[in-house]
């Protein structure tokens, strides 16, 4: 019988070519099931990787603290010109430090909007006070040049760091190492560029976020003082913010939940409003891993669903095939075609079919994310493991949904077959 | 030895919630090369008997032997082994495969016994010239005509080099013309001493054979056991 295999699927392929139109609409159902498993997972994997790669850059040691307003000051605003008051300070720093066990570096930083210019180019930035030891917990890289050193930082020395893209917006093609910049009103010598924006961001690319410029948190303090004034459409109001934001670095990565919890705590004793918000990436890392997980599972079930829709089509249409074959069976089995040789004929031409559609769809598939990838510019990526998994399952629907009818047919009488119109 | 000995064959078919009784007490015996015809009107129970003489269905009661070996209590798979070794069919309606070549038709028993394929081929092709459809070969059955395909029917009985060849009504399905062919063909197998047993309602080809057994209600006629040529 194993003799005669390359036959037995000659056979099939003849029988599926000879009803070609039905073979086809037969293994849509496999067809779309198995193309949209290995696109759909393209496509989701390609965004969860993006999604982590994000939440990577944050740093999984990292607990990240932020000032935000306060809900109620809205209400409190209306009165003029108040002076609002939130946020984190140079005190909860400090208290953290002291008393958070386990942490390895706190980052505080500030940033201020501001206009910078260079000759004649003026370009709206982000200013950033930072500390020497930013790069230690933030990802990110230094392009040309050096950081800010902790001499410049104690003698709150006017120099600053662009981002690339200040970089470009600022100087084109000019080395801007050694050139000074006016920021609002003083005179800072960049000493180095930024790979990238320099910041790591949750969000996607916004185009903001990818203009800044760092300087030391010391000569932010000195030259901008606390307080933003914004005045917008007659009205006008007053912020004291001391910092937007601090990073804390914990030693132990199986500390940062219980680290983060513990500065919750510090912080709430001070803050009479809810003032700052806390982010743990890990945590972050977590929901998105759990939400891939989710979608999976919800991918897999639609999958499973179409991919079941299909088998039973396959199964119709093979049943149907088993009678109109039904003397064909007779004969074979008066010229001594064992009811074993019958399953195989026919459930190889069920795997066949579902295989050929297993195998469209598979192409389809791949396909798929390519386009997606070429023409709306989102990260795919096809996992191997999808694409055999799915043509794997094709072949499996093949052989369950076969063995009915084959067993149909092997379970005929021969005479009566024999006697079939 | 007798290449077919039957004891006291019954058959018995259930219909509803009663039986119908087919064959009752059927006893047989045919010789190595012998050339017999069966005989008896319609509904007598000719191609039942047949159909168990070529193990595509078993008796109720009594003994079979073909070629020595008691075949009445073997099952399905051990059948399917002795049609595929030891049987030539050929039918009224000559039950080819349409969509196959009158080459791949001859060589279907073949392909199960797991001959390789060139071997196969090439006996099918060799088949396919004694039966004068040397230059057909690779026509779909479907477009031969009647006496042709029986021609290929016949070719494809020879193919496993059976123990009996058996032949229900083969020329009923044909004019005169072909059938006289097809009866030529059965006398050439007979020289070569091939054991034919043929279900037939036409006498004249009766007498061609060397013995007729006559069929009445299941059984066989008795009667001198002498050959039907000389009657
Ligand atoms: N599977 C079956 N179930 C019930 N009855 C059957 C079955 N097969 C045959 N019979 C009955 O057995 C009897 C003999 O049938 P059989 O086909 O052997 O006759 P026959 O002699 O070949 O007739 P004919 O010359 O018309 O071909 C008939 O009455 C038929 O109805
Ligand atoms: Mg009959």
């Amino acid at each position: 019988m194993f003799f005669h295999a390359k036959r037995i699927i000659f056979l099939g392929f003849l029988n599926i070519w000879r009803h070609r139109l039905r073979s086809t609409l037969t293994i849509l159902g496999i067809v779309f099931g198995v193309c949209s498993v290995i696109a759909m997972l393209a496509i989701g994997e390609g965004a969860s990787f993006e999604a982590l790669e994000q939440i990577k850059q944050l740093g999984s040691h990292n607990i990240i603290l932020k000032s935000v307003k306060p809900p109620s000051s809205e209400s409190v605003n209306t009165e003029t010109n108040r002076m609002l008051e939130y946020g984190l300070t140079y005190k909860d720093a400090e208290r953290i430090k002291n008393t958070v066990p386990g942490v390895e570096v706190i980052v505080p930083s500030r940033t201020i909007r501001a206009n910078v210019t260079y000759r004649k180019k003026r370009v709206d930035v982000n200013v950033i006070g930072v500390v020497p030891w930013y790069l230690q917990v933030s990802n990110q890289k230094i392009k040309k040049g050096r950081f800010i050193s902790i001499l410049e930082t104690d003698d709150h020395k006017n120099v600053c760091v662009l981002s690339s893209n200040s970089a470009r917006r600022l100087f084109t093609t000019e080395s801007p190492l050694g050139k000074d910049i006016k920021v609002k009103s003083d005179y800072y010598t960049v000493i180095g560029v930024m790979e990238g924006s320099g910041v790591a961001t949750q969000e996607a690319k916004t185009g903001d976020t990818d203009l800044n410029l760092f300087i030391p948190l010391t000569a932010a303090k000195s030259r901008f003082g606390d307080i933003l004034v914004n005045r917008s459409s007659g009205s006008f109001s007053m912020e004291k913010v001391e910092l937007h934001q601090i990073i804390v670095k914990v030693q132990e990565i199986t500390a940062v939940m219980a680290s983060a919890e513990v500065i919750r705590g510090v912080l709430k004793r001070f803050h009479k409003d809810i003032d700052f918000e806390i982010i743990v990436p890990q945590r972050l890392l977590e929901q998105a891993e759990r939400f891939k997980r989710n979608s999976n599972i919800v991918l897999g079930s639609i999958a499973a669903i179409s991919l079941l829709v299909g088998g039973i089509g396959i199964m119709n249409i093979m049943l149907a095939t088993v009678t109109e074959r039904t003397r064909e069976i007779g004969i074979r089995r008066a010229l001594g075609a064992k009811k074993r040789d019958i399953i195989v004929q026919f459930l190889s031409e069920t795997v066949l079919l579902s295989g050929s559609g297993g195998l469209l769809g598979l192409i389809l598939g791949i396909t798929i994310p390519f386009l997606v990838t070429y023409f709306a510019d989102m990260i795919t990526i096809v996992k191997i493991w999808s694409v055999g998994g799915a043509f794997g399952i094709s072949l499996l629907i093949g052989i369950v949904f076969g063995i009915y009818p084959a067993y149909r047919a092997a379970q005929m009488d021969p005479i009566a077959a024999l006697r079939h119109e | 030895m007798s290449i077919v000995e039957v004891i006291d064959l019954y058959k018995e078919y259930p219909l509803g919630d009663h039986t119908v009784e087919v064959l009752h007490g059927v006893d047989v015996t045919i010789e190595q090369g012998e050339y017999v015809s069966i005989m008896g009107p319609s509904g007598s129970g000719k191609s039942t008997f047949l159909n168990i003489l070529g193990c595509l269905d078993q008796p109720t009661q009594g003994k079979y032997y073909l070629g020595g070996t008691d075949v009445s209590t073997l099952d399905d798979n051990d059948l399917s082994d002795i049609r595929r070794e030891r049987i030539g069919f050929i039918f009224q309606s000559f039950n080819l495969l349409p969509e196959l070549t009158v080459v791949e038709n001859i060589q279907v028993p073949l392909f199960y016994q797991g001959t390789p394929e060139e071997e196969a081929s090439e006996r099918a092709a060799d088949l396919a010239g004694i039966v004068g459809l040397g230059h057909r070969t690779d026509h779909r059955s479907n477009e031969l005509s009647g006496g042709e395909r029986q021609r290929v029917a016949i070719a494809r009985a020879m193919v496993n080099d059976p123990l009996v060849i058996l032949a229900d009504e083969p020329t009923g399905n044909l004019d005169s013309k072909s059938g006289q062919e097809i009866l030529r063909l059965l006398d050439d197998l007979k020289e070569q001493k091939k054991t034919i047993i043929m279900v037939t309602h036409d006498e004249e080809i009766g007498r061609r054979t060397e013995r007729t057994i006559r069929f009445k209600d299941g059984k066989v006629l008795t009667g001198p056991r002498m050959p039907a040529k000389s009657l």
